[in-house]
């Protein structure tokens, strides 16, 4: 069985027929080949799944793929605007804000929605708005930089 | 040309990490491609009775169920080896599924293919194993007791080794005439890596050739297809190519050599067909090696001038159900030769009991062996200052291997080529405003409100595992050195083939920028290849800190072989001898003569021609080295940390954190500043919050991300870094290794910095992790 689905992808219209169980993080990586939310823990838990669906940051490994019918989603491929890198995507390569990478775009989906509701945070801001997103490898000192060169650059 | 060691160039990794294009194991996908299921023990020990797989079977689109019956029907090899003997191991067999026993929750028992993702999930459910539950025992100390459920029957008493190194009897000398002596029993916290990429494994068999590709999380593919090939599927090593794609960090967890990823490799064969694996969370945390878990009674001898005259330290160190890769080493030749750490010890006894249990392995997590050494020291020391009355730091600054001393050989077969420990203990003190804090502290302590403690610790580090000779005479199966084929191409762009793959250090970049400095040409010209068993030749990989003073060194002399050769060339070309020639910058010249030159480009053209040549030469101009160094390199640092302590509620608050660090000449500072952020993570990481716990029937309760607290943003601090510079003397970089040095120095940190805070209640200890509750009860008891 199968329901079939109408949403937007990075700004593209998608039309689908998927699984009722199907999860977004899945229809977003295997059938539509956008790898770039990766799964960490597929519990809620990690953020590296993290996407924009209709602006609010959400862990597309808790959400089915047909709960976005209707719905606009952005991953980290659609944030770049005319090959021009994001202003949060220049901070994480500028401040050394990633290592392995496996976190930073589920990190940076976060940071974009941080920044939307609070444009110029505050350290301490920065570090409870990305709470639900864990990095191992960069102990986060950096991840800080670069949302808070981001925030200055979008200013 | 501008300077590019030493210089923070931004990575060049980060472009397609930063877009979402860069490509992990599980973003692959092949033509035709299968999807496994791994079926897992949910009992901690048990016998199976049987197993009935024809449910899963019947679901349409299940491709295969395999159980152990078919790895032996296969007639291959089927097991999982260690890759580290030590005299008299226990070597239990570890099968790749297992057979008739399961000796820990996860154990692979069999395995679904399907055609889909969540269809190899349902029919694994549908594969109905019986199992007869048999005692468990998950505790390390447990395990030794009497009558101790057997893990195996081959390893009585669950003693899988018993080693020890040191002079005992000088060691009770010391203690018979000291003047002081403190000492301690501790645990060292499970813990559980969390690359937050879970292992993966895309395995690809194609019967028409006989060979199969493997895309897989790996730190070292060639380690992982020697093994692989020889003890798990039985095929010729030249007819698999492993490729580990981007990896989503390792810290240790993906060196091992793991049932899995040889698991779906055994199911391509059968299909002929590709088939993927990932784990989920769940799946990783119950199989990936753990690492740390030991029980230790340690103490400290001094004498009356607080120098200290003997250490002696006893350690349970649990090595799980099976023998993973490297774990003899861990807890023995990466333990108990650290004991002397930054000090000159006369006395030093360390003996280690490896222990089975009915758990996960252990092996090889970030600093391996060397955390739990310095915990050991540095706690000693902590309570040393205070027995003493010389407080943490003069008690430390007494007993310093003095700068004169090097090469310093201590007691426990390591001999330290430099170091000088004074200097960094100086700019820590200095960084933190040590007085200032001793003043608020003391105030503070009158005042009945939160306790602020202030924690030290003066690590040792020994990085990159060296020479060969050495470590195979201490049971290595592997050798140490690495290599490198640096190629410089007719227009002077070079490729670097590096046997050190990366998982997010950014071994591009610098590796780069080793080349364009001693090539003087931009790092921009400079690609560097990785992570492929079919591009790369033989190499050993990236744990221990070793890339830049291992991988490095490699490509320094690869570079410096291609220099001499193009000395040649430009001679014959410039008409001068060899001899004369310089090259800098760039250019051959001949010395004295500055219009006589020629730059790279033209060598190389020229290399690559072989129209006007050398008769004595071949042409082309690529050099490869395999690089085996000389000894470790010897990393330290002092770390300070400052905590806030809540005696009503228990909980600590993170004030501080500085750290000054050798790690002797640094390529690329704002990698290596990362580094040490993210092994600081860790370490604190395992001082307040992880803990792997199991319960005593061997259920892992804290086996998922609710429950295993992985440090979030929140939790943490900014980091105060800062370094002094003492370069490695006995390789051309003068490099050390940086990988693991946070995670070393910081748990002995911040639990002296709790203790600290507790003094004025005669706290001397609490284990890791110092939760809210544990310090609650020890102020309250
Ligand atoms: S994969 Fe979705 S939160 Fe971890
Ligand atoms: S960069 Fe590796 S998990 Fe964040």
């Amino acid at each position: 069985m199968t329901v079939s689905i109408q949403l937007e992808v990075n700004g593209k219209p998608v039309q689908a027929a998927v699984e009722p169980r199907r999860l977004l993080v899945h229809f977003l990586r295997e059938d539509l080949g956008l790898t770039g939310a990766n799964i960490g823990c597929e519990t809620s838990l990690c953020g590296a799944c993290t996407v924009l669906v209709d602006g609010d940051a959400v862990k597309s490994c808790t959400m089915l793929a047909a709960q976005a019918d209707g719905a606009s989603v952005t991953t980290i491929e659609g944030l770049a605007q005319n090959g021009d890198l994001h202003p949060l995507q220049e901070g994480f390569w500028e401040k050394h804000g990633l290592q392995c990478g496996y976190c930073t775009p589920g990190m940076i989906l976060s940071a974009n929605y941080l920044l939307a509701q609070n444009p110029s945070p505050s350290d301490e801001e920065i570090r409870e708005g990305l709470k639900g997103n864990i990095c191992r490898c960069t102990g986060y000192h950096n991840i800080v930089e670069a949302v808070k060169y981001a925030a200055e650059r979008m200013s | 040309m501008a300077r590019v060691l030493g210089t923070s160039i931004k990575r060049r990794e980060d472009p397609a990490l930063i877009t979402g294009r860069g490509k992990y194991t599980d973003d692959l996908q092949a033509a035709g491609m299968a999807h496994a299921a791994i079926v897992r023990s949910p009992y901690a020990h048990a016998r199976i009775r049987g197993i009935d797989t024809s449910a899963a079977e019947a679901l349409p689109g299940v491709l295969a169920v395999l159980t152990a019956r078919d790895v032996a029907a296969a007639g291959i090899p089927g097991v999982v080896p260690v890759g580290w003997l030590l005299p008299d191991l226990k070597t239990p067999a570890h099968p790749m599924i297992a057979a008739d026993t399961v000796r820990h929750v996860g154990d692979a028992v069999a395995v679904v293919v399907a055609e889909d993702r969540y269809l190899a999930r349902d029919a694994a459910e549908r594969v109905a194993v019986d199992y007869e539950p048999l005692d468990a025992v998950a505790d390390v100390v447990a395990a030794l007791e009497d009558g101790a459920p057997a893990v195996h029957e081959d390893a009585p008493g669950n003693v899988a080794f018993d080693w020890e190194i040191g002079d005992r009897e000088s060691v009770d000398a010391a203690f018979a005439s000291a003047a002081h002596t403190v000492e301690l029993d501790l645990r060292n916290n499970r813990l559980i890596p969390h690359a937050i990429e879970p292992r993966a494994v895309l395995a690809s068999y194609d019967s028409s050739t006989g060979e199969m590709t493997i895309h897989m999380t790996s730190q070292n593919p060639h380690v992982h297809r020697l093994l692989m090939t020889l003890a798990s599927l039985g095929m010729p090593e030249h007819k698999v190519r492993i490729v580990a794609p981007e990896v989503g960090g390792g810290f240790g967890s993906k060196i091992h050599h793991y049932a899995d990823e040889a698991i779906v490799g055994l199911c391509s064969m059968k299909l002929d067909r590709p088939v993927k694996w990932t784990a989920t969370r769940t799946e990783t945390n119950l199989t990936d090696a753990h690492g740390r878990d030991h029980s230790t009674h340690c103490e400290l001898a001094l004498d009356a001038d607080g120098r200290i005259t003997g250490l002696r330290v006893d350690t349970a160190a649990a090595m799980g159900a099976y023998l993973s890769t490297f774990a003899p080493a861990v807890p023995t030749y990466l333990y108990g030769t650290l004991m002397s750490g930054q000090y000159d010890i006369p006395a030093i006894h360390c003996h280690v009991t490896g222990v089975f249990t009915h758990t996960a392995p252990v092996d090889a997590y970030r600093g391996a062996g060397r955390p739990e050494a310095t915990y050991v020291v540095e706690r000693l020391m902590h309570l040393a200052g205070e027995a003493t009355g010389l407080g943490p730091v003069e008690v430390r600054r007494r007993n310093f291997v003095p700068p004169d001393a090097f090469p310093y050989q201590t007691q426990v077969a390591l001999a330290y080529d430099s170091g000088n420990y004074g200097p960094a203990m100086d700019r820590a003190l200095e960084m933190i405003g040590y007085d200032d804090l001793k003043t608020e502290q003391a105030s503070r302590r009158g005042n009945g409100g939160k306790l602020i403690g202030i924690g030290f610790s003066s690590y040792i580090e020994a990085c990159g595992l060296a020479p060969s000779a050495v470590v195979g005479s201490l049971g290595a199966q592997a050798g140490q050195w690495e290599s490198a084929d640096v190629r410089v191409h007719p227009t002077a762009s070079v490729t670097v083939y590096t046997g050190s793959s990366s998982h997010g250090q950014g071994h591009e970049t610098t590796f780069s920028q080793i080349v364009a400095d001693k090539l003087g040409i931009d790092p921009e010209a400079v690609e560097v290849i990785h992570g492929d068993t079919d591009l790369v030749q033989f190499g050993m990989g990236t744990y221990g800190s070793r890339s830049a003073a291992v991988g490095g060194s490699a490509i320094v002399k690869s570079v410096e072989k291609i220099i001499e050769k193009g000395k040649k060339i430009a001679a014959h070309l410039l008409e001068a001898s060899a001899e004369d020639l310089e090259y800098e910058d760039g250019s051959f010249r001949v010395a004295g003569s500055p219009d006589r030159a020629l730059a790279l480009g033209d060598v190389a053209l020229q290399a690559y021609l072989a129209h006007n040549y050398p008769d004595d030469l071949e042409p082309g101009l690529s050099a490869t080295s395999f690089y085996d160094p000389a000894n470790f390199t010897y990393p330290f640092g002092t770390h300070v940390c400052v905590v806030e302590v809540d005696t009503e509620t228990g909980s600590i608050e993170l004030l501080r954190y500085a750290a000054v660090d050798d790690v002797g000449n640094v390529i690329n500072p704002m990698i290596v500043d990362g580094q040490l952020h993210g092994g600081l993570a860790q370490g604190i990481g395992q001082a307040l919050w992880e803990n792997a716990v199991y319960d005593d029937s061997g259920q892992l309760v804290s086996g998922s991300l609710m429950d295993y607290a992985v440090p979030k943003i929140h939790n943490l601090i900014p980091f105060e870094l800062d370094r002094t510079t003492t370069p490695c003397p006995h390789n051309p970089l003068g490099v050390k290794g940086v990988g693991e040095a946070g995670a070393i120095a910081s748990p002995a940190a911040v639990v002296n910095a709790v203790v600290d805070a507790l003094a004025p209640f005669g706290i001397s200890h609490i284990d890791m992790p110092l939760t809210p509750e544990k310090v609650w009860r020890a102020v309250n008891s």
